[in-house]
């Protein structure tokens, strides 16, 4: 994982082109949510061991959040995709 | 003597005398040499001394296992300290010295440490020096710190350079041995993009000691063939004398070269060191295998040596490490090493074989011992002979050098740094490589197989499989033709019963079987545990030959397999790597990448001094001629600026056009305060704010068209600002149709401040800039007289009438000029940063200073800005959080000195007057302070609990730390025009 | 068996034969007043604490692996007490006074060197945040002192004074702080709480958390069900893992932290020095390798290994401060698991069920707050109050918007 990413946009490149934002399975509440709802968004993680989703910021090459899919044991990557697209996806 | 030159034979080159020094003494040795090699065949046996008992220590192996054997090269600022002599190439002019003694190497008064060694068993200060407890602090750690570590650094500034590459391939192969080649040589005929990498100075590994003939031939020679062979491939690449260190995630390797550590005068034109990062398809760990030292009381005497390590320092090097050898071994290879020392004319007196019974081949003449066990050795500094028991009966045989042959374990240590860990293999009688998957495999004798036949198609196979893989048409190389040979045999003997004397396990950090007992006694059976408290395993060789030794003893004093002891884990880096290497071309001014505005130019012809800002260079003050101090330089700037006007380069603000239909609406949720009614042609002040309700960047926002934004950064915050909208756009607000990108780099800003701004700018534009037509906030694309395009905004971070005029960056340092040129008449001045900070000081506006990602709108008094009718933005739901909004939060205030004459510095805090110091009465701090020129005295901004309802009280500014306070009065934060009439003439 | 000089020359005479094991390797009885998941630093000093300072001694600490093998024996033995914010620094500070007699009170030397810890800065700005700092300590009666460049140049003469990309201007130095012998923590509280009669439990993995009409009545192990009173979560990195066993969710994500050690050198760097124009620090052992490291690989990750990326950078902050190390070699690095909380600080506090106790997010400053964190674990769990230096850093403070934020850097756990 975190040697390599492949890029959807840039194809393989090296993990200091990205930055790191974190858990990309939060999704943004309602500005009417409830207070334990933005409360959860803004600070509570599943941290999982194992399989996650977070985001990474191509910073250094087409500026596009990816969301990579990988294992937080092995570090092994499942897959790389668009975060527009994903997040697209996942308001659905 | 002992330990000599053979008169003939070996790899070196007899024609290529090369001069080096051993503590000063002179001596000679030939290309080819390694510093252990040249410094046996000067019968220089004793070269180091231990950590603990400063024991003296001779060579141990002929690689980079070697405990022992370490000497700092170089002197002064090119010393490379705790090098090991063993894969230190010899080069005419080394220089080379031992460690850890005093006063000299013969005689080290460290070595009575050895004596007390009752008193110093594994872990004894951790039961004392405990009482008093003064005393620990100023003797018993002092005296525990002078004894720490082998070699010296005198930490001065490395005059070398270093560099860094990435490298792909299809198959990486470490180590150029036998299977190693064959590996390549096979890839390399199919057409893969091979690379080929080996810690030594010449490929070959096993096969240059080699004896057996292979096509008929002498091994080198083969080697030789091969390698020249893989030359000519273009699709193959060789890396000598380079050191793959580690397996990072996605089958990156780290390697690195030593391009010219074997040289007197490294060429300037040459890095030093080269890393290389290795991104590769495929990997075949072509490590070989290490030999097992055996552990019998005084192991360590110099002339104790590992057996094989003897074979190539004869057969490779032309040196016999004495004139009377006897081999110890437990296994079939200690005869086999014997048969080639006596071919080779050195002579083997003894075997002594662990074993009751051998089928071995013995060679003529050598006598063989059977469950013959050694428990001590003589001499002092050498060995003089060792004390052989056989059923209770002991007999000392007099020897100079002894060959240690306790079974092999193969080199898995990459393989083993991702997670999985090595397997017990009973067959082996060692620790096996883990199955990693396809991308990482094994071959060789790291893979178990020892004859050199089954190393040459190990690896020829295994490449021919990967190249098939990776859809190559590939065939195995053709074999060539080697002896018959059987795979080794041997007993696993962890340790020697009967001992004398120490014996030692690790030998660089004097680790010994009783250590190891009293370790399990006290509870750290554990083999992390054993590591930890013994310190086994932990010196510069990381346990190379000793950790199998260790895991051994501890599982039979446990009485369990080695299976279950386990090992501990295997981390990068194989052999340690330098810093330098490491950290490449980044250091000094190269650390991180430097960014100058497109006016430092202009600044530097103004007499600009620069300071730092993140990246940046920016202007700080313009000294003139006769100012003493840059107080006085910025004094006059801000004066000037208040009573004429001054220029300042505000280039280096981040800034972001923003396009689209919903680019109102976009910015609308991200500022904190309303945008989207922001008419076109005007500006408008913004604050952003973190998800959390904490003021994340304040800046300018400018419409210049119903869907053209533009928008401004501080400095500090420009990337973080940029990040943050591309996470808004692309994954928060997807369906906003939005566009935007930094334009921080297109632009140079130039700030023109104070009473006379408008007559000087005037001079250069062609419209009416007057407060009529262009109002403070206006904001509009404009071009200069001659038709430079430019953008002018009416705004101001001084409380003077002022401008900012952006052109483009190209255009930068000529517009400034001009406008220099045009301010002439008005008495304008340069100014820089020190005395921005003074003007926006002394109108209480606000920067990273204040917002330090604790603070509230409210906190920083810009509670209005806060949009509660606005339906979302960034930060509005958490913002309503009791603790942000909690009355006794601190607030933004100005400080006025009671007596005038003292200054407020930045960083002291706030007390009660007359209340004690106490984390309870702190009541806040100063974030800013300066003098105000204006006012005639110093001025702060600062943080007080509930600070608004303060003013008019007085607190204690206490700068306990650097013995300063003083009573101030707390103010409004606004000190200079409250009523912005100046801002707005 | 005590120890001392005494005891060494006396067992010395006896062939070291008569040492007994440091801890006892007990079965685990069926219930205990309170089980404490987790033997590292954090989870045996809160044993210990328990039994010697607040009576409670039917205690097990239960560790899924070895004794020390998380945290505590993988950070770089750094102890410190210069924190600038009211919630933290008392809290560090109790923990420093209780570092200073720590030896004496475990009769176990775990080497404490007050060596001083100083903090370059390399801006005007950067010394003021310092100045802050420093003053915020002195509040608290913590002495600090303001080192300037002339100065620190007779202190540390081998700072890149002249060359730097970020001049070297100063730094605020703690001349208390130091290290600490960090496996020599654990096995001295794990012997102590041994003493008192806490059952230390290896090689014992929860696997779930029993919990009747919603209080919590024991744990499953890999060794059985084990019943207690109160249950305390003392987990570091796997706090997430343990927590999801009865259902809590936390603010934490766990990331991997390198740290590196060089070959062993003689003397030559006094002080634990911290570079301010990145991330940067490192001391050197009593051994003599050079202990260092620097900030966190990023992503979020269980492994205890970490890339080569981020151990590149490490090295070229490092050759930025000190050009001398250039040519000193890293011998080995290795990984920790952090529990990085929201806002950078610590959790010490009660959970939603009753008697179910949390103590987690200790970022990678876990190991300086090893007496502390279980002086007040303990606190809470036997008294069920909060003591006064840890009222800050309760679980709650997110929601009631009081974050403990020293780095500013808001709710994103890898900028900490």
């Amino acid at each position: 994982m975190a040697s390599l990413i492949t890029c959807p946009h840039c194809g393989v490149r090296p993990k200091e082109e990205f930055a790191i934002r974190g858990d990309a399975s939060l999704i943004r509440p309602a500005p009417s949510a409830s207070d334990e709802a933005w409360h959860d968004y803004v600070y509570v993680r599943a941290n999982p061991r194992g399989r996650t989703v977070e985001h990474w910021h191509h910073i250094a090459g087409c500026r596009r959040f990816l969301v990579v899919e990988r294992d937080t044991v092995t570090h092994e990557v499942y897959s790389v995709v668009d975060g527009t697209a994903a997040a697209r996806e996942a308001r659905r | 003597m002992t330990a000599y030159r053979l008169s003939s034979g070996g790899l070196v080159d007899r024609s290529k005398a090369l001069s080096f020094t051993f503590d000063g003494r002179p001596l000679r040795g030939f290309a080819g040499d390694t510093l252990a090699s040249a410094l046996l065949a000067n019968d220089q046996l004793l070269v180091g001394r231990s950590f603990k008992y400063h024991r003296p220590r001779g060579i141990v192996s002929a690689g980079p296992s070697e405990p022992n054997a370490l000497v700092t090269l170089g002197s002064g600022a090119r010393s490379d300290p705790n090098t090991k002599a063993t894969v230190a190439e010899l080069y005419a002019g080394l220089t080379a010295r031992s460690q850890n003694r005093w006063p000299s190497l013969g005689f080290d008064v460290g070595a009575v440490n050895g004596l007390l060694s009752p008193f110093l068993g594994a872990g004894f200060y951790y039961k004392t020096f405990m009482w008093p407890r003064q005393l620990w602090e100023k003797l018993y750690e002092p005296v525990i710190r002078r004894a720490a570590g082998l070699g010296r650094a005198g930490l001065e500034r490395d005059p070398e350079s270093y560099e860094k590459s990435w490298a792909f391939c299809d198959l990486l192969v470490v180590g150029g041995g036998p299977a190693g080649l064959m590996a390549a040589l096979t890839a390399g005929r199919a057409g893969l993009r091979v690379i080929l990498a080996d810690e030594d100075f010449r490929l070959g590994g096993s096969l240059l000691s080699e004896t057996e003939t292979v096509d008929g031939g002498a091994a080198p020679a083969f080697a030789e063939r091969v390698v020249a062979e893989l030359q000519s491939l273009e699709n193959v690449t060789l890396l000598s004398r380079t050191t793959v260190f580690g397996w990072y995630d996605d089958n990156v390797f780290g390697a690195v070269e030593r391009v010219q550590k074997h040289v007197a005068e490294p060429s300037a034109k040459l890095p030093t060191e080269r890393v290389w990062r290795i991104a590769a398809k495929r990997a075949l760990l072509a490590t070989g295998a290490e030999e097992r030292p055996l552990v019998f009381g005084g192991n360590d005497r110099p002339g104790v040596m590992m057996a094989g390590a003897i074979g190539t320092y004869a057969h490779r090097h032309g040196v016999s490490a004495g004139k009377s050898v006897a081999i110890f071994t437990s296994g079939s290879s200690g005869y086999r090493t014997a048969r080639s020392l006596s071919a080779k004319g050195v002579t083997v007196s003894t075997i002594i074989d662990s074993r009751p019974e051998a089928s071995d081949a013995v060679p003529h003449g050598v006598r063989v011992i059977r469950s013959g066990s050694i428990v001590d050795t003589k001499g002092r500094q050498r060995l003089s002979g060792i004390v052989v028991e056989r059923s209770g009966f002991e007999e000392l045989i007099a020897c100079d050098a002894l060959g240690m042959s306790g079974g092999w374990s193969p080199v898995v240590h990459l393989a083993c740094q991702r997670g999985a860990r090595p397997v017990w293999s009973d067959a082996l009688k060692a620790f096996a490589a883990p199955d990693v998957g396809d991308t990482l495999r094994v071959v060789g004798a790291a893979n178990g197989v020892y004859t050199l036949a089954g190393c040459l198609r190990d690896g020829a196979e295994k490449a021919a499989a990967i190249a098939a893989e990776l859809g190559f048409n590939a065939a195995a190389a053709p074999l060539p033709v080697t002896e018959t040979e059987a795979e080794p045999s041997f007993a696993a003997l962890w340790y020697v019963p009967g001992a004398k004397s120490k014996a030692f396990v690790d030998f660089q950090n004097d680790v010994h079987t009783k250590d190891l007992g009293l370790a399990l006694r006290e509870g750290f059976g554990h083999v992390e545990h054993a590591k930890r408290y013994t310190t086994s395993g932990m010196a510069t060789d990381q346990g190379k030959l000793s950790n199998i030794n260790a895991v051994g003893i501890l599982a039979g004093m446990r009485g369990v397999s080695p299976a279950e002891v386990g090992t501990t884990t295997f981390r990068p880096f194989y052999t340690p790597v330098s810093f330098g290497a490491l950290a490449g071309t980044s250091r000094d001014v190269h650390a991180t990448p430097t960014r100058k505005s497109p006016l430092h130019e202009w600044g530097k012809k103004h007499g600009a001094t620069f300071v730092d800002s993140g990246l940046w260079f920016r202007s700080a003050w313009f000294p003139r001629a006769g100012e003493k101090t840059w107080r006085e330089s910025v004094d006059r700037e801000v004066l000037n600026v208040r009573a004429n006007v001054g220029l300042c380069d505000v280039s280096t603000l981040g800034k972001i056009e923003v396009f689209g239909p919903d680019a109102a609406e976009f910015l609308n949720r991200l500022y904190c305060n309303a945008i989207l009614k922001l008419p076109v042609g005007k500006a408008r002040y913004g604050l952003m704010l973190r998800e959390d309700g904490f003021v994340f960047d304040d800046g300018t926002v400018s419409r210049l068209a119903d869907d053209h934004f533009f928008v401004t950064t501080t400095t500090a915050m420009a990337g973080a600002v940029m990040s943050h909208m591309d996470y808004c756009a692309q994954v928060l607000w997807p369906d906003l149709k939005v566009r935007f990108c930094s334009v921080s780099d297109q632009w140079a800003q130039m700030a023109i401040a104070g009473p006379n701004a408008r007559e000087v700018l005037q001079q250069l534009v062609d419209e009416d800039i007057s407060e009529t037509a262009f109002p403070f906030l206006s904001a509009r694309a404009t071009a200069l007289r001659g038709g430079i395009n430019a953008r002018l905004f009416r705004i101001s971070f001084s409380g003077e009438l002022a401008f900012e005029l952006a052109v483009p960056a190209g255009y930068g340092e000529a517009v400034a000029d001009q406008i220099m040129e045009a301010g002439r008449a008005h008495k304008i001045c340069a100014y820089g940063v020190e005395a921005l900070n003074v003007l926006r000081l002394e109108k209480g506006l606000l920067t990273h200073a204040e917002f330090d990602g604790r603070v509230t709108p409210d906190d920083a008094g810009l509670g209005r800005m806060f949009s509660a009718q606005k339906p979302d933005f960034i930060g509005k739901h958490l913002s309503a959080r009791y603790g942000l909004t909690a009355a006794d939060r601190m607030q933004i205030v100005g400080l006025k000195p009671v007596d005038k004459d003292k200054d407020i510095r930045a960083g002291a805090h706030l007390l009660k007057e007359g209340m004690k110091p106490s984390t309870l009465n702190d009541q806040g701090w100063v974030s800013s302070a300066g003098y105000s020129p204006v006012l005639g005295h110093h001025i702060a901004l600062a943080f007080l609990k509930s600070g608004r309802e303060r003013y008019g009280e007085k607190v204690a500014v206490w700068d306990k730390l650097r013995d300063h306070e003083v009573i101030a009065e707390v103010c409004d934060p606004v000190f200079v025009d409250p009523e912005n009439k100046k801002l707005k003439a | 068996m005590r120890y001392s000089a005494f005891s060494i020359v006396r067992n010395a005479l006896s062939g070291n034969l008569n040492w007994k094991p440091q801890w006892r390797q007990p079965q685990p009885k069926s219930h205990y007043d309170v089980i404490i998941v987790g033997g590292g630093g954090h989870g045996l000093s809160t044993a210990y604490y328990l039994a010697k300072e607040f009576g409670v001694k039917n205690v097990a600490v239960l560790e899924k692996g070895y004794l020390g093998s998380g945290n505590v024996g993988r950070n770089t033995t750094i102890v410190r007490s210069n924190y600038m914010l009211p919630g933290n620094e008392p809290f560090y500070e109790f923990s420093m006074k209780l570092w200073e007699g720590l030896e004496q009170d475990l009769n176990y030397n775990v080497m404490l060197s007050q060596r001083g810890v100083i903090m370059l800065y390399h801006s005007d700005a950067q010394r003021d945040a310092y100045v802050r700092r420093g003053n915020a300590m002195w509040m608290e009666g913590v002495e600090a002192e303001l080192i300037e460049r002339d100065q620190l140049k007779k202190m540390i003469p081998f700072l890149n004074y002249d060359h730097a990309r970020y001049p070297i201007l100063g730094g605020l130095l703690q001349r208390r702080a130091g290290t600490a012998r960090h496996d020599a923590v654990a096995w001295g509280y794990a012997r102590g709480a041994d003493q008192h009669g806490v059952d230390i439990i290896e090689h014992c993995e929860v696997t779930g958390i029993r919990r009747e009409n919603g209080v919590v009545t024991g744990v499953e192990t890999s060794n059985g069900f084990i019943g207690c009173g109160k249950l305390a979560l003392a987990a570091a990195g796997n706090s997430s893992r343990v927590g999801e066993m009865a259902d809590l969710k936390l603010p934490l994500e766990s990331h991997v932290l390198q740290a590196f050690v060089t070959e062993g050198l003689k003397p030559c760097i006094d002080h634990v020095i911290v570079y301010g124009g990145g991330h940067f620090y490192i001391s050197q052992s009593d051994k003599g390798g050079l202990v260092f490291g620097a900030e966190i690989d990023g992503y979020s990750s269980y492994a205890q290994r970490g890339n080569l990326a981020t151990a590149e950078h490490v090295m070229e902050e490092g050759v930025s401060m000190i050009p001398g190390l250039s040519r000193v070699r890293v011998l080995r690095a290795w990984g920790g698991v952090m529990d990085m909380s929201m806002d950078g600080s610590p959790i010490i506090d009660r959970t939603s069920i009753d008697n179910l106790y949390l103590n987690c997010g200790w970022c990678y400053g876990g190991f300086k707050a090893t007496p502390a964190s279980g002086y007040c674990f303990a606190h809470l769990i036997a008294r069920n109050d909060t003591h006064p230096v840890a009222r800050a850093l309760r679980l709650d403070r997110f929601a009631r918007g009081y974050a403990v934020d020293e780095a500013g850097a808001g709710p994103q756990p890898n900028l900490h």
